[in-house]
């Protein structure tokens, strides 16, 4: 592997954050903060405790997920949808850089955007609500995979989209649906039990249940059928991304 | 000269749809040489770069560069080639010295800010470094194409349409660049639009049309072997028939007999005996002139002959 054109790569995207730091990192945080002030301090105040959690805490490592899965999406959909979109993507391609290498940079730099992310907001938290972390391991083990299958999942669309319209479709009507209805805000237990078994087709259950089990030591599903869950949605994104460079779908005609 | 950089062989292209841009296309590239590949819009020239460069996949056939297929030892291959491409394609936001240095990086060599410079200074955009993109000129922007395709230092240079829409002044500088650069051992191959791009820079031509190449020849020998003379007559008194005596020479009337047009070979000796003798049946015959000019065809006309030889007919 060579890993100057993985750096190249890697140090654009992030300088692109840098340029653009009120909608990569303000944006996000304080669009957060506000769900905790509302959710959190306002209504959450007169919601009881969840499996022994008071709501304002009980929600936020949901919230983190929330923001986790839309940003790794948008940030690596955008970085390799832009070169495609201004044609500058004939240099990518031209390149001696192999398929690995240009995952690795571009999804390398959309997950270290969301962890970053993830963190700030989990700081900021703090500053609303009580927080406990029961398994800091467990924690940052499924930050870290969320971010990175998410970003993965971000780089497909960006090879798929063909225009700003498609790039903005699966976040706001796929992701963003799933992970309010996956228990970011409520706890499975509170649906009826029909409602509970759909919730259950939903993946970004797992992730949430996770990662709020890391932090509390409570959760919706098993802590393998999380693992489980974001390692088979891992394996799957790598599968797709290896067929699109195969074929050259979207890239190559 | 037989030290092949670019061997192509057997190259055939069909997209999607059906269309065929590309049909059986043998061509070796020398080392050192500046190749030009003209042909109308549509020809498949780019689609021809595209496919060494890896931006296309061929149907058929293979492409070697320096001896190394440009699929199977992909690396190899590409580091060694520079694409200029036809668009003005870039990162509008970043800065002239990020994008270059940028390009450096993916091409998989390690930072060099010594190499950037001069090659910023040789294209005259080092006062432009920390310029953002979106605020360059259009001739800016076709340099800082250039030095991205520079920045690894490639043995390759493809320029593909460089200068279009370029002004005069622009486009001789960067002739002056490609001199520069092949005078250092590069490679160049450069499409055009511009016939007399090719006729000023080029040692070997190749024709492309409708994805076949229809001709690859050194341009002296070209100009040569498909160059032919116009003497042209602008008589006193116009001529309805050919005298019988000027039946043997290759004449024709034109401009409703005002113009005798003579064609010939200039490379041949014996063409200037036959002017004379031409001269001296014309005044044997009493037709005589008031003025008289010579013309040798240009590239474009034998690309024009070549492409679409009943648009001259």
């Amino acid at each position: 592997m060579n890993l100057h054109p993985v750096r190249a790569i890697y140090m654009a995207e992030m300088a692109r954050t840098r340029r653009t730091l009120l909608q990569s990192i303000v944006s996000p945080v304080i669009s957060t903060s506000l769900y905790f002030v509302v959710f959190g301090a306002a209504i959450g105040s007169r919601i009881s405790e969840v499996n022994g959690v008071s709501y304002g805490a009980f929600i936020v490592p949901g919230l983190i997920m929330l923001m986790l899965l839309t940003q790794s999406v948008s940030n690596a959909s955008f970085g390799i949808f832009f070169p495609k979109f201004s044609g500058s993507i004939y240099e990518l391609l031209s390149a001696p850089i192999s398929h690995l290498e240009i995952v690795i940079g571009y999804v390398g730099a959309a997950a270290s955007k969301s962890i970053l992310l993830g963190l700030i907001i989990l700081a900021t938290s703090g500053l609303f609500v009580p927080l406990e972390i029961a398994h800091p391991f467990w924690m940052l083990f499924f930050l870290v995979l969320t971010a990175v299958t998410f970003s993965l999942l971000g780089f497909i669309i960006g090879i798929w989209a063909d225009g700003f319209d498609r790039l903005q479709l699966v976040p706001l009507l796929v992701i963003t649906p799933l992970t309010f209805l996956g228990g970011s805000f409520y706890s499975i237990d509170m649906l009826p039990p029909f409602w509970q078994n759909v919730t259950l087709a939903n993946p970004v259950v797992y992730l949430v249940s996770g990662f709020r089990w890391s932090f509390y030591g409570i959760s919706d599903v098993s802590l393998a059928a999380s693992v489980g869950m974001i390692a088979l949605f891992l394996v799957a994104c790598l599968g797709t991304i290896g067929w699109i460079f195969r074929t050259g779908y979207r890239l190559k005609p | 000269m037989n030290d092949p950089i670019i061997t192509i062989n057997g190259l055939n292209k069909t997209y999607e749809g059906g269309f065929q841009a590309l049909t059986h296309i043998d061509l070796t590239i020398q080392r050192g040489e500046i190749f030009a590949l003209l042909g109308p819009n549509g020809a498949g020239k780019t689609t021809l770069i595209s496919v060494v460069c890896g931006l296309v996949n061929p149907t058929a056939g293979h492409v070697l560069v320096d001896g190394f297929d440009n699929i199977t030892h992909y690396r190899q291959a590409r580091e060694l080639i520079g694409l200029v491409p036809q668009e003005l394609t870039n990162e509008a936001f970043e800065t002239v010295w990020n994008t270059v240095s940028f390009s450096r990086g993916l091409f998989g060599k390690a930072p060099n800010p010594a190499h950037i410079e001069k090659v910023l200074k040789s294209l005259t955009l080092w006062d432009k470094r920390n310029n953002r993109l979106m605020t360059l000129s259009g001739g800016m922007k076709r340099r800082v194409l250039i030095a991205k395709a520079l920045s690894h230092e490639p043995r390759i240079l493809f320029l593909d349409e460089p200068t279009a829409g370029v002004d005069v002044e622009l486009r001789r500088e960067m002739w002056e660049v490609v001199r520069q650069l092949c005078d250092n051992g590069v490679t160049i191959i450069l499409t055009t639009h511009y016939i007399e791009e090719a006729e000023e820079m080029a040692d070997r031509i190749g024709v492309i049309n409708r994805g076949e190449l229809v001709l690859v020849e050194e341009k002296a020998a070209l100009m040569s072997k498909l160059g032919s003379k116009q003497l042209t007559l602008n008589l006193h008194s116009p001529l309805t028939e050919m005298p019988a005596t000027l039946q043997r020479f290759e004449l024709s009337l034109a401009a409703e007999g005002y113009e005798l047009i003579y064609t010939y070979d200039g490379s041949q000796e014996e063409d200037s005996h036959a002017i004379s003798e031409l001269l001296t049946a014309l005044e044997r015959e009493g037709v005589t002139f008031k003025d008289l000019n010579t013309r040798q065809s240009s590239l474009e006309d034998i690309f024009v002959d070549l492409v679409n030889p009943k648009e001259r007919a």
